[in-house]
């Protein structure tokens, strides 16, 4: 899993049918000691995650299925936890 | 699998409901010359693994097996503790 802040919201009213009732939200993934990696990505939101949390997200389709509680979900991506702390030794 | 080492650990109370009592670790992949070799990520923990640990973990839907009936929503675990190695 990897670690992100949720940066944005996206609203989508034309999606695949098994995205209806999901919440997307713009996750920014961050190395280990906070700043931000690479480009955003798109998630599904798993535990009602909101906009500025540190967030544990799955990079992998069928646990981001089972996240959102399909099967079969056109989905790579999900929000499984919201971060109260990371403790890292060195 | 892949080698690495336990550099720390994640704390989140809100989470899946598949994800309750499950430690989740920090773990920074190692090379065969136990050199640090690309990013740090977050896996579940089927093992008792701790922190300075040497271990190894499986990537893929494959990390929610050791939980099996239960299924975590998780792309990264650790599945073993290392005692030690040796290359060649």
């Amino acid at each position: 899993m990897q670690i992100g802040r949720v940066v944005g919201t996206v609203v989508a009213t034309q999606k695949h049918r098994k995205f209806e009732g999901a919440k997307l939200l713009l996750v920014q993934p961050l190395n280990i000691d906070d700043t931000p990696r690479g480009a955003a990505l798109l998630a599904v939101d798993g535990v009602g995650a909101g906009v500025d949390e540190k967030v544990l997200v799955v990079l992998e389709g069928r646990a981001a299925g089972e996240a959102l509680g399909k099967k079969a979900a056109p989905v790579d991506a999900a929000i499984i936890g919201i971060i109260d702390r990371v403790d890292v030794v060195d | 699998m892949q080698i690495a080492r336990v550099i720390g650990d994640v704390v989140a109370t809100r989470k899946d409901d598949s994800l309750t009592g499950i430690t989740l670790l920090v773990v920074q992949p190692l090379a065969a010359d136990r050199q640090p070799v690309g990013r740090p990520l977050v896996a579940v923990d089927a093992v008792g693994a701790g922190v300075g640990e040497h271990v190894f973990f499986v990537r893929g839907k494959e990390a929610s097996f050791p939980f099996y009936p239960v299924e975590p929503p998780v792309d990264a675990g650790i599945v073993g503790i290392i005692d030690h190695w040796d290359v060649g």
